[in-house]
């Protein structure tokens, strides 16, 4: 087994109280599934749409990300999984693919040194 | 509250849970003062509770651990908040009312312990008030609570519902506490009142709780609820103006409560499947009958003491052999009731018991054995255990001192031990006066 990050781009932010009730019931609904089946290695959580981006030698601090950018992300979490490929896989189950979101899935690099 | 909560946080955080239950009740206290009771208050408190409970399992997440059942739910924010708001849905309540109930009801606890436990939890009784319904001192009932909290706690989860054995073997133990609270409420050993309605009340809710749940809904339970539902219909006509108790016999069957008589009888037909004659079915037939009579007189009396009978066989006890023989007496006459007294078995049991010897008193009277009569009551005077008893022993000690010119009131008096004793039957055979 392997752990994998998933990022999360493309949350609805524009939707309606009863449409963010629905979408959290999906999520819940995904995880208790991703838990049940062992895949849930930290579950992570929704990020905020707004912070600050520190960058450079100068340590220059900017507003943003911006909530409106299409690649802001949303949200992570830590999978287990047997491989790469795997990991996509159970990731297509996530509800925010339905609303035109995605799903990053990133390897855990493993340093051995 | 307290139940949805434990579900959050674990059985093993029931402290947390009445901390936060109290919490949303004083919050509720100061805003309220200010800007006015809300229009749906109990929905208004549901939701202070939850917020607290969110805030509780935020910045607890690290410190503590929460209820097993939710597993990593209440881990992350994705799930955190939708988690604990399906808890606090209204099937889910009603869920966790009957798995509290059964929580309660728990095989380690002493039956006093249990009924305790359910009152203060779930009812919401204060240890003082628990402590006037079971004639007990605060003490006492505070140090029975705490310990049988610490036996809760230390249960890993709350009771499953969904396990239909566990449910069937807990049953008789919620049927038990239900009926303990019942009786506490229409009987009243309190110092304070003879009745105690808000505690019938209490019981009826919950054994509608218990009724509105597949497994819970046995012939026995609607056996029990029958029996709450007939006992309560003469709740209205029970007490007089002066807090007196007024005797079965003499009450004026206009005030009775019809629609709960309905309500009782229909449950008590719906209890009339399978093969199961618990205790409950038979006192509730014997409410039946008082139910359907016109009055006093035209009570079927053999049909009683048969229905005696038949509890004697199945749930023998001493208080429900002096039932019998009252009831006896009052269809053969006294001699007869006093031979069916002198032989119960265990009579030693009921020498606390003040109406056992206002009983005897009574049919000595009724004999025309006076002197007898006054010794019996004044023993029975000696026993009393709140005013309301007092006065009344009072009144027939002073009508054995008579004789001739009070045999207008033996009648009365009958009457009036007859109606105190039917509120009396332990099918158990313990005594109340020990709770």
């Amino acid at each position: 087994m392997s752990e994998f990050t998933y990022l999360f781009r493309g949350r609805d932010t524009s939707a309606s109280p009863e449409q963010m009730h629905k979408s959290m019931q999906k999520w819940v609904a995904w995880f208790k599934e991703l838990g049940a089946n062992g895949h849930i290695k930290d579950p992570g959580h929704p990020l905020e749409g707004t912070g600050k981006v520190v960058s450079g030698r100068h340590k220059s601090v900017h507003d943003g990300p911006y909530a409106e950018a299409k690649d802001i992300v949303n949200g992570y979490m830590l999978i287990e999984a047997r491989d790469l490929a795997h990991a996509v896989e159970i990731s297509k189950g996530c509800p925010i693919l339905d609303v035109g979101g995605s799903v990053e899935v990133r390897p855990i690099q493993i340093f051995n040194i | 509250m307290i139940a949805a909560l434990t579900r959050v946080f674990g059985m093993h955080n029931l402290a947390l849970a009445e901390d936060v239950v109290q919490d949303a009740f004083c919050r509720a206290l100061e805003v309220w003062r200010v800007r006015g009771i809300p229009e749906n208050p109990s929905a208004w408190l549901m939701v202070t509770a939850k917020n607290r409970a969110l805030d509780v399992l935020r910045r607890q997440r690290t410190a503590r651990t929460f209820a097993p059942e939710m597993g990593r739910l209440l881990e992350s924010e994705w799930t955190l908040a939708p988690a604990v708001e399906e808890l606090f849905a209204a099937p889910a309540i009603k869920d966790d009312l009957s798995r509290m109930m059964f929580s309660c009801c728990h095989p380690r606890l002493s039956e006093e312990g249990q009924v305790a436990l359910v009152l203060h939890i779930l009812c919401g009784f204060r240890v003082g008030e628990i402590a006037s319904a079971f004639v007990s001192t605060q003490a006492a009932i505070e140090k029975r609570i705490t310990r049988a909290k610490k036996v809760l706690a230390a249960s890993k989860r709350l009771f499953d519902i969904t396990e239909a054995a566990d449910f069937s073997t807990r049953l008789p133990a919620v049927h038990r506490a239900l009926y303990l609270l019942f009786n506490e409420g229409y009987h009243g050993a309190s110092a304070e009142t003879a009745v105690r309605a808000e505690l019938c009340r209490e019981a009826m809710r919950l054994t509608a709780v218990l009724l509105a749940h597949p497994f819970g809904a046995t012939p026995a339970t609607h056996a029990l609820a029958a029996l709450m539902c007939l006992h309560a219909a003469r709740l209205p006509a029970r007490v007089d103006g002066s807090g007196n108790l007024i005797s079965l016999l003499h009450q004026d069957r206009s005030q009775w409560d019809q629609e709960l008589v309905g309500e009782g009888l229909k449950l008590l037909e719906l209890s009339a499947s399978g093969a199961e004659l618990s205790a409950y079915h038979v006192e509730a037939a014997i409410a039946s009958i008082h139910a359907r009579a016109r009055d006093a007189h035209d009570t079927d009396w053999a049909a009683i003491v048969s229905l005696y009978d038949t509890l004697m066989t199945t749930h023998p006890s001493p208080i429900v052999a002096l039932n019998r023989a009252i009831a006896i007496a009052q269809n053969e006459g006294p001699e007869r009731g006093l031979e069916e007294i002198r032989s119960i078995a265990d009579r030693d049991r009921l020498a606390a018991y003040p109406f056992y010897a206002a009983a005897l008193g009574e049919l000595e009277l009724r004999r025309g054995r006076h002197e007898a009569a006054r010794e019996h009551f004044r023993a029975a005077l000696a026993l009393a255990r709140n005013p309301m008893e007092r006065r009344f022993l009072d009144r027939r000690v002073a009508a054995g001192a008579g004789g001739g010119a009070q045999q207008a009131f033996p009648e009365r008096f009958w009457d009036q031990v007859l109606g105190i004793f039917e509120s009396q039957v332990d099918t158990a055979g313990g005594s109340k006066l020990e709770l």
